[in-house]
């Protein structure tokens, strides 16, 4: 029984993780939105190419952060929540004892 | 000889080189201190938060000093040391080099800091500077071997702490009960939002520089240890090469160049960056305009009243 208990927490942290890093799409579309406007940018007006460069660096860099809380959350759900949850698991089947 | 040829540092010899040895002697410490501490035989995917040096006992919990703390601690030396280091003994006209490397930072930083954020915040590009330097060096500072301090989200909240008490501060200044008014725009329907919107920005701010430093040190552990496996399994049957992990070297340095070189230097800019555009944005210029005028017609009026 704790062997399938143990199971299910393991499986479904690695599947909260990956459902957590859907999170990513989001980011992925708007930067690859935003550097396509940039080189249109830099297409038609090429001697600002370092000022847009600069910006688009900085815009992506800002929106990458939602794709990052999603990250965020699948390392700490593969890293970090099996080990608080085997304890939580431990202490249950002790006070069932 | 050569150094008075260099442009007359032969008189700071000794303090040049007590300063220079203060800057590398506390991250030789921190060094020496992660050697000593890390348990031994730690194989298979080594990704763990900061370390846990010891904890001092007090009243509420226990005061945990970790391995982040102390490294920042370290590099907060070693970049005092090299302030000390690029700015003692200045001339008048810039005659050693380390004086023009000084001038041009804070050259560079008054500019940054008056354009993105106006006359008004004169005295802003020191916290800036400052910050920035401290996130970029604790960002490098994984280049040998440490964990870098900004990899442990406490840090970045520390920083984010502080300049939501500087955006605060900056509300503050259009006087308290406009302050509080503010939670009730456009209607007092969106006060909890508002609420949301103002927390929001530290969570943010050190999530943000929390995540990307942190991500990509997972992310360079865990390509180190998949080309340690790798060359096992590849080269492992060969008797002496089949020790060393083959593959382990080079590809990660490539990789380290984006995760830990780019990427920390990027989040500095971008921390500095939000920190100047939040503070100077969150300026409630209307209200304290009002305030000055009602400040200066209450002054004419107790001078009238004087007089």
């Amino acid at each position: 029984m704790v062997e399938l208990a143990v199971g299910i927490m393991l499986g479904l942290c690695g599947l909260g993780a990956g459902i957590a890093l859907i999170a990513g799409i989001g980011p992925g579309i708007g930067e690859g939105q935003a550097v396509a406007a940039a080189c249109e940018a830099i297409g038609r007006q090429p001697e600002a190419k370092s000022d847009v460069t600069s910006t688009m660096i900085m815009g992506c860099a800002i929106a990458e952060t939602t794709g990052l809380y999603g990250l965020i959350i699948g390392i700490l759900l593969i890293f970090v929540a099996p080990g608080i949850f085997s304890g939580i698991l431990k202490d249950t089947v002790m006070a069932l004892k | 000889m050569t150094d008075e040829k260099r442009g007359g540092d032969g008189r700071f010899r000794t303090v040049d080189r007590m300063l220079i040895a203060l800057m590398i002697l506390p991250l030789l410490l921190c060094i020496a201190l992660k050697v000593l501490y890390t348990p031994e035989g730690s194989g298979g995917v080594d990704i763990a938060g900061a370390m846990i040096f010891f904890e001092i006992p007090a009243p509420l919990q226990p005061l945990i000093i970790t391995e982040s703390q102390v490294n920042s601690w370290a590099i907060m030396l070693s970049l005092l040391a090299l302030c000390l280091y690029l700015t003692h003994g200045l001339t008048q006209k810039a005659e050693t080099r380390r004086q023009l490397i000084a001038e041009w930072i804070v050259e560079k930083c008054e500019h940054l800091v008056g354009e993105n954020m106006g006359e008004r915040y004169a005295g802003y590009e020191y916290l800036v500077a400052a910050i920035m330097g401290l996130s970029a060096f604790s960002s490098l500072s994984c280049l040998i071997g440490l964990f870098a301090p900004t990899g442990d989200v406490n840090v970045t909240a520390g920083w984010a702490i502080l300049v939501f008490c500087l955006v605060t501060y900056t509300k503050l200044q259009g006087g308290f009960l406009n302050y509080l008014k503010g939670f009730t725009e456009p209607i007092p329907l969106f006060t909890p939002m508002n609420f949301i919107s103002e927390f929001s920005l530290p969570v943010s701010m050190a999530f943000r520089h929390y995540g990307n430093v942190m991500s990509g040190a997972v992310i360079s552990a865990l390509i180190g240890t998949a080309l340690r496996g790798l060359s096992r399994a590849l080269l492992g049957a060969i008797p002496v090469i089949g020790n060393i992990p083959l593959l382990q070297i080079g590809l990660p340095a490539i990789l380290s160049i984006y995760f830990d070189v780019f990427s920390g230097l990027m989040q500095a800019f971008i921390f500095a960056m939000l920190t100047m555009l939040n503070v100077s944005g969150s300026f409630p210029q209307e209200a304290w305009e009002k305030r000055q005028a009602r400040k200066e017609r209450r002054r004419q009026r107790t001078a009238a009243a004087r007089a």
